[in-house]
């Protein structure tokens, strides 16, 4: 009987995952009831009252208000602000970056394609941390002192502490016009998915949708703005005492980290566009161009929309370590997640399992959340098959 | 139709090849070709695979570039100039063993995407063409699917509702046939019988011997590289004057 089960397919199947299951629980028991009987053998308090105690440290960039009077909770959302402020920006410029570099690689033009090769060879070769200490001891800290500024136009400014760009500074009425904005973002977003099921199922498209759109996305905010008699006036830089005041501050940290990683993911990137348009058959170029169509075209209208959906996969897998590679900010004290957080809290309460898991929660959850979001846009570019 | 083009002239060929050479490395394919097709006429190219009848047609748009020797097209000269490339790439139609469809995109969106992007026609205007023509290729209910949700006849009738968007002179078909299973060849060839009626000038790579017999006004049958044999069907399918092209048709009309 026993022998018979035991050679039932289904039921050792069963049989080993419970198995697993049970060594993975046993394992993780004694793992926590192993740190809980060390902790309270030294004596150290669990738990995130923390969170609200005082933080008595500066940060040298926060988008929110924050002094060090604040508590750790608020080093914890600046932190993790900078982190999401140098990955987006990482992301938007490495994925700019890389689809340009990716292309020029396959062009005709043999000068355009070497210098592509040569770019992805290099910076993909060298490592992250050495290319963060370039940008920052290298590039960034040879410029000039503010006084002798390089400037354009005497509006942006380039100098030893960082860049210095105008600000837009919107007045309550200003503001609605950006929320404006913001709605009418949404609802043309809206209105693009409901075209694309409409077409799905009736095969018509929605009338005016380019038209409608526009309308949206300029009308509703200059509507906005001229009813809710919104002003607008640019805060530029100047120079005060031995600094910049005024504007938008970019510190060199940033520019390092943000350069860093932007040239080095771009590099990747290059490679992942690359395959991916080398995986649209030969046909498809043929096809289109006898049709008539310039290199170009073909390109933009036939090659890179199959090709994209097999960059996504791997364009994700990139996001995700650019993601995570920002956290080597804490190398030249650009104050991300984990170097404000995961390392000046963490130093200063001991609370080493809180702080740790929490960062570690951030990271899954922005992540998981990049991926979802990959994911979803991979669904939409999907060929309809039979 | 309006002819604006002093060099069009009614009696010159539409496609004169002379002299034409290319060699892919070592390997010569075409070997001194000389093809003159006049307007309307229908040719058909057969021969054994590796005999350069592919490789020729698609010198014609281009699609290869020819060594040495002339093609000109319907007046333009085919030379590295890219403003001729296109000039002659808007004249001539071709269409594909593999449909090579744009699978991203439907059926309509196939058929209007080079009379947007090229002719700059407006949408409305390459939709209504486009229906019309697959109408013509007897699928207009198909417009609104993607390829990938059609069979391969169907395919490959779009395919050719494609190239007729463009309002071609010449249509080449590159063993159109070749790719399908045998209950959807007569589909094919139908549209394609019925096109050749009503007076498109059309080189077609084929097998279809049938095909030929009906529609052909000159046989031409090619071996490494080589125009061996060409005339009218009748002479060319009865009486084969060379060797090997009486070995070829013994082959493939023998069952």
């Amino acid at each position: 009987m026993l022998l018979r089960l035991w050679r039932d397919s289904a039921w050792r199947a069963v049989l080993f995952q419970v198995l697993l299951i049970s060594l993975v629980l046993l394992f993780g028991g004694w793992i926590v009831d192993n740190t809980l009987t060390n902790l309270e053998n030294r004596g150290i308090s669990t738990g995130f009252d923390f969170l609200s105690q005082s933080a008595g440290f500066g940060i040298i960039q926060s988008l929110i208000e924050y002094n060090e009077s604040l508590s750790f909770g608020h080093t914890f959302v600046v932190g993790l602000l900078n982190t999401l402020l140098v990955s987006a920006l990482g992301i938007v410029f490495a994925t700019l970056l890389g689809f340009g570099m990716g292309v020029a690689r396959l062009s005709s033009n043999w000068l355009l394609a070497k210098v592509a090769a040569v770019y992805v060879e290099v910076f993909r070769n060298i490592p992250l941390l050495l290319q963060i200490f370039f940008w920052y001891f290298a590039v960034l800290s040879v410029l000039p002192s503010p006084r002798q500024s390089l400037s354009l136009f005497d509006i942006f400014f380039l100098n030893i502490r960082g860049v210095f760009l105008p600000e837009p500074v919107f007045d309550a009425g200003g503001m609605i016009a950006v929320w404006a904005f913001v709605v009418a973002a949404v609802l043309t977003v809206g209105l693009v998915l409901l075209n694309k099921r409409q077409r799905k199922n009736t095969g018509r498209p929605l009338p005016f949708l380019k038209a409608t759109g526009a309308l949206l996305l300029i009308g509703l905010p200059v509507v906005t703005f001229w009813l809710a008699n919104g002003s607008l006036h640019w805060d530029v830089p100047h120079l005060k005492g031995f600094g910049f005041k005024g504007g938008i501050e970019l510190l060199p940290e940033l520019l390092a980290l943000w350069f860093a990683l932007t040239v080095y993911t771009a590099a990747f990137i290059a490679e992942v566009v690359r395959s991916g348009i080398e995986s649209v058959s030969k046909g498809q170029k043929e096809a289109a161009a006898a049709l008539g169509l310039r290199p170009g075209r073909v390109m933009n209208l036939v090659v890179i929309p199959q090709a994209m959906r097999v960059i996504i996969p791997p364009l994700t897998n990139q996001y995700l370590n650019l993601i995570k590679n920002s956290s080597l900010a804490t190398a030249i004290g650009y104050p991300d997640l984990v170097s404000v957080f995961a390392g000046t809290t963490l130093n200063q309460t001991g609370q080493a399992i809180e702080v740790i898991a929490m960062t570690m929660a951030v990271y899954l959850t922005i992540s998981l959340t990049v991926s979802m979001l990959m994911n979803m846009y991979n669904r939409w570019v999907a060929l309809v098959e039979r | 139709m309006l002819n604006i083009n002093n060099n069009k002239d009614a009696l010159a060929p539409v496609i004169d090849v002379s002299q034409v050479n290319k060699w892919y490395g070592q390997f010569h394919v075409l070997k001194d070709i000389n093809l003159k097709v006049m307007r309307g006429e229908k040719i058909v190219i057969c021969g054994p695979s590796g005999s350069g009848k592919s490789t020729l047609i698609r010198c014609i748009n281009a699609l290869e570039e020819h060594q040495q020797g002339d093609i000109v097209v319907d007046g333009t000269e085919l030379t590295r100039d890219l403003k001729n490339i296109e000039t002659i790439r808007r004249e001539v139609g071709m269409v594909f063993q593999q449909f090579n469809l744009f699978p991203h995109l439907t059926v309509l969106e196939n058929c209007t995407l080079a009379p947007i992007w090229v002719k700059k026609e407006n949408r409305v205007e390459a939709e209504k063409t486009a229906m019309a023509l697959l109408e013509r290729v007897k699928i207009p209910e198909q417009a609104d699917k993607y390829p990938g949700q059609l069979s391969g006849g169907q395919q490959q009738r779009v395919a050719i509702a494609r190239s007729l968007c463009m309002n071609p002179e010449v249509m080449l078909f590159d063993e159109p046939t070749s790719a399908l299973d045998p209950e959807m060849i007569k589909e094919v060839l139908d549209v394609m019988i019925e096109l050749a009626n009503e007076g498109m000038t059309m080189i077609c790579v084929t097998h279809e011997m049938g095909f030929a017999r009906t529609v052909a006004d000159r046989m031409i049958f090619m071996d490494d590289g080589q125009i061996i044999e060409e005339g009218p069907p009748e002479t060319f399918f009865n009486n084969p004057a060379s060797e090997r092209t009486q070995q070829f048709l013994g082959q493939i009309l023998s069952h």
